[in-house]
C-alpha cells in the first residue's frame, strides 16, 4: 500500500515528460554534432560551426531560464537579478581563459593579461591567483554566485522581504555589480571585459571539434541539471516549495522554517545560473559588464513566462524559442527587438498565463466548456 | 591564590555530578502539565501605534479543555492567537506552554513543532496541491531542509493520513486539488492539517464561518470529540455554535478578559450584557 501510494504521488508530478525530453535533447545534440564533424561542407545536411555555437549559446540561456523558473515558478520569488549570477560564473571562466593566453597577448607579458599591462600593473591581484587552474576556476564559478546568493538571500528572506520589494532589490544587486565591473580598478577588464581567448584545457577554441565538445558538454550538463531539479522538486522539499509559494504563513505555522527553504533554493538556482555562465563564455568568446545589465535579467523572466513558469521544460523551450526569434528578428530589424519582446510579454501575460506549456490544457478546458454548453443547450 | 581557587571552584561547579549540562538537556522535552494547566498567559500588553490591542490580559487554560473565546471586533482575539503562535511579540507579559516552554522566545516554526496548531480565520490550504499532499506536509516529522529533501512516507504515516482523512470526511477527495474543495471542506482540511501534526493545543479561529447548518453541526461534533485528549481554543462569533460546544467561555473586551465562566453565567453577567450581548440585542 505504501509503495503504491509513493508511486502514485511521484507519478502524478509533472515529471513524466522529463525523461523523453532529455532523450530528445541529447538525440538532437548528437545528430547536430555528427552532421558538423562527419559530413562534408557542401552536403545539404551539414550543420555549420556557427550554428553549433549558436545552439550551444541557446542551451546556456535555457539553463539560465531553468534556474529562474525554479525560484520563480516553484517558489514564487521573482528574481530580476539572475543575470548577475550568470555573469559571475562567466567571469570565473573568463579569468581562467585569460590566464591560458599566457604570453600570446598583444603585449606578450608572460603572466599579466593585456588590460593589466595597459593599466601598468606590476603583478596579478590576489583574486586572480589560482585562476590558471581549471578546477579552481570551476569551483569559483559555483562558489561565488552561490555565496552571493546565500548572503543576499539570508539577509532578505530572514527579514521577510517578499514580492515587488525583493524583485527591486535583485535589480539593484545586478545594477550595482554592473557599475562595479565597469571600473578598471576592479581588475576585471573594465568595460571591455575579458576576451581574445585562445584555448581551453589545451584545446584551440576556434577548432570545430572544441566547439562541438562545448556544445555537447552544455547539453549534457543541462540534462543533468534538469533531471536533478525534477527529482528535487518532486520530493517533499518540492511540495514545501509550492506551499511556500501559495501560502507562506500557513507553511510557517505547520512548522517549516520557510526562510531556510527559500535561501537554499535561491542558492541552488544561483549555482545553476553560474554554471550556465561558465559554459556560455568559451562559446561566445567574451564576457563584459553588459551581462550584468538589468534588462538581461528581465529578459530571462520573459523567456520563462513564454514557456510556462512552474514547468521546467517550459522554461527551456521558452528560452530556446525566444532566443531563436531574437536572432532572426535582430537580423531583419535590429531596433525593433525590444518592442517585439515587450509585446510578446504583454500578449503572453494576457492570453497565455501558463505559457506555451499551459496552452494544451487551456485548449482542452475550452473544448470541454463548449461541449458542456452544447449539452446544456 | 584566590584566583586559582576561584577557577578551581568554577571547574568543580561545571563538573558536578548531580546535574546535567544545559546543552545536553533534550530541547524537545515534553510539555510539563503536572499542574493540569497547559497555557499560562500573564500580563500581556501589546499596542499598535498607540492602540492597545492587548491590555494586561491574563488567561489560563486547563489541559484537555475546550475553551471558547468570544468578543466584539477588535477585542484582541486574533492578536492573542498571534502572540501565542509567535507571529507578534508583546510589549510586556509572559506566555508559557506547560510550565517550562516560554513561547515568547520561540518563532512560529518552533512553536508549531512544540505541538501548537493554528487554523486561520480565512481557510488557508495549499490550493495547488492535493488533499493528500496537504496532509503529508502537515505530518509531525523532521522539518529541516535536508531531511525534507530525502523524506519518504512511512506506512505508519500513510495510516495516519488515512485516519485524518476519515475524521474530516475527505476520503473520497484524497487526490483532488485542495483548491477545488468547497469552502466548508477547506475549513475541514485545515483542521485535518492541524490534526495530522498531532498537536497538544489547537487554536481555531472561526471554524464555522460560511458553513451550512449541517456542516456546522458536524464541526461541533468534531471539536468536542477532540477535547480531552487535546486542548482546543475556539474563537467564534456564532453564539449558537458556541453554546453547542462550550463548557467554559472567556469574553474579551478591549484587550483584556471581561468575564469567564459557563455560557449561562456569561449570559447573566452584567458587564457582558452591557458591552457585548447588549450590543447585539440592540442591533436585533
Amino acid at each position: 500500500m505504501s509503495k503504491l501510494i509513493n508511486w502514485f504521488t511521484e507519478g502524478r508530478s509533472s515529471g513524466k515528460y522529463t525523461l523523453p525530453f532529455v532523450i530528445l535533447l541529447l538525440g538532437v545534440t548528437v545528430l547536430a554534432s555528427a552532421a558538423n564533424l562527419l559530413l562534408p561542407q557542401d552536403s545539404a545536411l551539414y550543420v555549420s560551426t556557427y550554428s553549433i555555437t549558436l545552439l550551444g549559446k541557446y542551451l546556456c540561456y535555457a539553463m539560465l531560464a531553468l534556474a529562474v523558473d525554479i525560484i520563480w515558478g516553484y517558489c514564487g520569488i521573482l528574481s530580476l537579478g539572475h543575470g548577475a549570477f550568470f555573469a559571475l560564473g562567466g567571469y570565473a571562466m573568463g579569468m581562467y581563459l585569460m590566464r591560458q593566453i599566457g604570453d600570446r597577448g598583444v603585449y606578450g607579458h608572460p603572466e599579466l593579461p593585456d588590460f593589466m599591462v595597459f593599466l601598468d600593473w606590476q603583478e596579478l591581484p590576489w583574486f586572480w591567483l589560482g585562476m590558471d587552474q581549471f578546477w579552481f576556476a570551476m569551483v569559483m564559478a559555483v562558489v561565488v554566485p552561490g555565496l552571493l546568493a546565500f548572503v543576499f538571500g539570508w539577509l532578505a528572506f530572514r527579514s521577510r522581504v517578499t514580492g515587488v520589494y525583493l524583485s527591486i532589490m535583485t535589480q539593484a544587486l545586478t545594477y550595482a555589480l554592473l557599475l562595479a565591473f565597469f571600473r578598471n580598478e576592479m581588475g576585471f577588464g573594465g568595460n571591455n571585459g575579458l576576451t581574445d581567448f585562445k584555448e581551453i584545457l589545451g584545446f584551440d577554441l576556434q577548432a570545430d571539434s572544441t566547439r562541438v565538445s562545448l556544445f555537447i558538454a552544455t547539453a549534457v550538463i543541462l540534462s543533468l541539471v534538469l533531471l536533478a531539479s525534477q527529482r528535487i522538486l518532486s520530493s517533499r522539499l518540492g511540495k514545501v516549495t509550492l506551499a511556500v509559494r501559495d501560502a507562506e504563513p500557513r507553511t510557517r505555522f505547520i512548522g517549516y522554517r520557510t526562510e531556510r527553504y527559500k535561501v537554499w533554493l535561491f542558492v541552488y538556482s544561483a549555482v545553476i545560473a553560474g554554471v550556465a555562465g561558465a559554459l556560455y563564455v568559451p562559446q561566445v568568446g567574451i564576457i563584459n559588464p553588459g551581462e550584468f545589465s538589468p534588462i538581461n535579467s528581465i529578459e530571462i523572466v520573459i523567456w520563462v513566462a513564454v514557456g510556462g513558469r512552474g514547468t521546467l521544460i517550459g522554461a527551456i523551450i521558452g528560452a530556446l524559442l525566444v532566443n531563436y526569434a531574437k536572432t532572426r528578428f535582430t537580423a531583419i530589424m535590429p531596433d525593433g527587438w525590444l518592442f517585439a519582446l515587450g509585446a510578446l510579454f504583454v500578449l503572453v501575460t494576457l492570453f497565455l498565463p501558463k505559457g506555451l506549456m499551459g496552452l494544451y490544457g487551456q485548449l482542452q478546458s475550452k473544448r470541454r466548456q463548449s461541449a458542456e454548453q452544447e449539452v446544456q443547450s | 591564590m584566590s584566583a586559582l581557587e576561584n577557577s578551581l571552584q568554577g571547574l568543580r561547579e561545571t563538573f558536578r555530578r548531580d546535574q546535567v549540562w544545559p546543552f545536553l538537556i533534550d530541547k524537545q522535552s515534553k510539555v510539563d502539565v503536572s499542574n493540569q494547566m497547559i497555557l499560562y498567559v500573564e500580563g500581556l500588553n501589546l499596542s499598535f501605534d498607540g492602540f492597545k490591542a492587548l491590555n494586561d490580559l491574563n488567561l489560563y487554560v486547563n489541559d484537555g479543555e475546550l475553551r471558547c473565546l468570544i468578543g466584539a471586533n477588535g477585542a484582541g482575539k486574533t492578536t492573542l492567537m498571534d502572540v501565542i503562535t509567535g507571529k507578534s511579540k508583546p510589549d510586556a507579559g509572559s506566555v508559557y506552554f506547560g510550565q517550562t516552554h516560554n513561547l515568547l522566545t520561540k518563532d512560529e516554526a518552533d512553536i508549531a513543532q512544540l505541538g501548537i496548531g493554528r487554523k486561520f480565520q480565512k481557510p488557508t490550504v495549499f490550493e495547488e496541491q492535493t488533499v493528500f499532499d496537504n496532509l503529508e506536509l502537515s505530518l509531525k516529522t523532521d522539518k529541516r531542509v535536508i531531511q525534507t529533501l530525502f523524506a519518504r512516507l512511512s506506512p505508519s504515516e500513510i495510516d495516519r493520513i488515512d485516519e485524518v482523512l476519515a475524521i474530516i470526511g475527505l476520503k473520497k477527495h484524497r487526490f483532488m486539488k485542495a483548491g477545488a474543495l468547497s469552502h466548508g471542506q477547506k475549513q475541514w482540511l485545515e483542521i485535518g492539517m492541524l490534526l495530522a501534526a498531532d498537536p497538544r493545543l489547537l487554536l481555531i479561529d472561526e471554524p464555522v464561518a460560511g458553513m451550512t447548518a449541517q456542516e456546522t453541526e458536524r464541526t461541533a461534533e468534531l471539536l468536542t470529540s477532540l477535547a480531552g485528549e487535546r486542548t482546543v481554543i475556539v474563537v467564534e462569533h456564532d453564539m449558537e455554535f458556541v453554546r453547542s460546544i462550550a463548557r467554559t467561555v472567556t469574553v474579551l473586551h478591549q484587550g483584556s478578559v471581561l468575564a469567564e465562566g459557563t455560557m449561562d453565567q456569561i449570559q447573566n453577567n452584567k458587564d457582558v450584557i452591557e458591552v457585548y450581548l447588549g450590543e447585539e440585542a440592540a442591533e436585533a
